[in-house]
């Protein structure tokens, strides 16, 4: 198993040092004239009001945890579906069993609303 | 041929290192030059004619403007996390040129007697006599895209500014919620290859069974999900430059905000490679070219489609994103599972 993984560090490696090389370098050649307002947040022109790190709106958190629900289901399904013809019709009842209890969830989800964003 | 380190001939650390280079300076020059083709076409599309100066017809254009992002001032803004801030734009890069590995574009070749499988994570066991690849092939794409979220998502909140933030934010969701539709709707592939290893997937394309005629459900949601998980117009969301200026990388400047760019258009060569391995037979042709001359236009076919795709849709709006792809394409993916599995199993 060696061999087929050692070229994707091998791979990495090279990404990483064309990335760094990228960062490095234009640093070192761009020209460099910073100041205050240069270095200011950009606010359209103005000056910057109040700070970015405030409080956002509840929805993100709520798409990140359905995110992780299904994400969940996702990875069970993908040892199922590799295996699904050798389980015959019971793994077919099985897991329409519990891809049905996920709909019942996602329904509910739906009817309370989580996935509205007008 | 007869030393070996760690258990592997020394013809295979030769191949592995020309496949290596070969993939890699082939993903560069592709990511150069589709944006050079990327403002022909919609230049043409849109009856003006694009890039003319430098160059024939405009040529060199991906060069100038390389070496012109090269020589760009570096601006750090004062209030920004500074280390956040350097390490984003490499964390977008680096999952976005590495996703090439797993893929497959051509037959296995023989050099000197020794097979070399045309796919940087696979090698031939002469032992066995098969080609042995990365067996978890898919999830090594899948696992790399939610990576690239990390870049954008440190992006915009390193930034410290209010409207890559909410860039940021706003494509942290999208490429979540699209990436778990682009996720299921692939499994009903799975249940007819059984197998993860793309290998495999390719070799069950072979004389034109093509998964995309076998579910073309699937490869319709995928690739549209995949668009949108890259961020591509109609989709665009997070740099929605009338709304959000530039989104999270309004504050980059310089070779940082070019590696953003050649990111985006990376994701974009390996989504159109992974649909092409997927759904389009990966390197399989008439026969009468060589395998990689068809997986190549097969893939160039599909980055013109993203390209058409671009002229031809207005953006959307975020609600509406976000009720396609939690509205409309989850329930469809876990329909075309289920309705799969009854019809193979019957």
């Amino acid at each position: 198993m060696l061999g087929a993984y050692l070229p994707i560090l091998v791979l990495v490696a090279i990404a990483v040092i064309f990335g760094l090389c990228s960062l490095v370098f234009s640093s070192l050649i761009g020209q460099k004239k910073p100041s205050v307002v240069k270095l200011a947040p950009y606010e359209c022109g103005c000056e910057p009001v109040g700070s970015a790190r405030e409080r956002f709106s509840v929805k993100f958190y709520i798409i990140a945890m359905l995110f992780i629900l299904f994400d969940i289901e996702a990875v069970f399904l993908y040892p199922w579906s590799v295996l699904f013809k050798r389980l015959g019709m019971f793994g077919v009842m099985e897991m329409g069993v519990f891809i049905v209890i996920l709909f019942v969830g996602y329904i509910y989800v739906w009817k309370k609303g989580a996935l509205e964003w007008e | 041929m007869g030393y070996e380190i760690l258990g592997l001939p020394m013809a295979y650390y030769i191949a592995m290192v020309l496949k290596v280079l070969v993939v890699f300076v082939f993903v560069l020059l592709t990511v150069a030059y589709s944006t050079y083709a990327e403002r022909k076409i919609i230049g043409h599309m849109q009856v003006r004619l694009g890039p003319m100066r430098t160059g024939w017809h405009g040529l060199l254009q991906p060069i100038a403007d390389g070496v012109k992002l090269f020589f760009k001032e570096e601006i750090i803004p004062s209030k920004a996390d500074k280390f956040a801030f350097l390490i984003a734009p490499l964390i977008a890069l680096v999952p976005a040129f590495i996703g090439f590995a797993v893929i497959p574009f051509g037959e296995t070749i023989e050099v000197g007697g020794y097979k070399i499988p045309l796919q940087i994570a696979a090698y031939y066991d002469t032992a066995s006599g098969q080609v042995v690849d990365l067996n978890v092939g898919v999830l090594y794409i899948l696992a790399l895209a939610s990576i690239g979220v990390y870049g954008i998502v440190l992006a915009g909140w390193s930034s410290n500014s209010k409207y890559s933030l909410l860039g940021g934010l706003r494509s942290s969701a999208q490429m979540i919620s699209y990436e778990l539709a682009a996720g299921l709707a692939i499994i009903s592939v799975f249940m007819l290859s059984e197998s993860l290893s793309l290998q495999k997937i390719v070799a069950d394309q072979a004389n034109g069974a093509w998964y995309a005629f076998k579910q073309p459900l699937a490869f319709i949601l995928f690739f549209i999900c995949s668009i949108a998980e890259i961020n591509r117009t109609p989709f665009d969301l997070p740099e929605a430059e009338t709304e959000l200026v530039s989104g999270f990388c309004t504050e980059y400047s310089s070779m940082k905000y070019a590696m953003f760019f050649m990111a985006e258009y990376a994701n974009m060569v390996t989504v159109c490679a992974v649909t092409t391995t997927l759904f389009l037979g990966g390197w399989h042709g008439p026969g009468f070219l060589p395998g990689w001359f068809w997986f190549v236009a097969k893939v160039y076919f599909l980055i013109f489609t993203c390209m058409w795709i671009r002229a031809t849709y207005p953006r959307y709006r975020y609600d509406q994103l976000m009720r396609l792809g939690w509205k409309v394409f989850l329930p469809l993916t876990l329909i075309n599972i289920v309705v799969t599995g009854i019809i193979v199993s019957l």
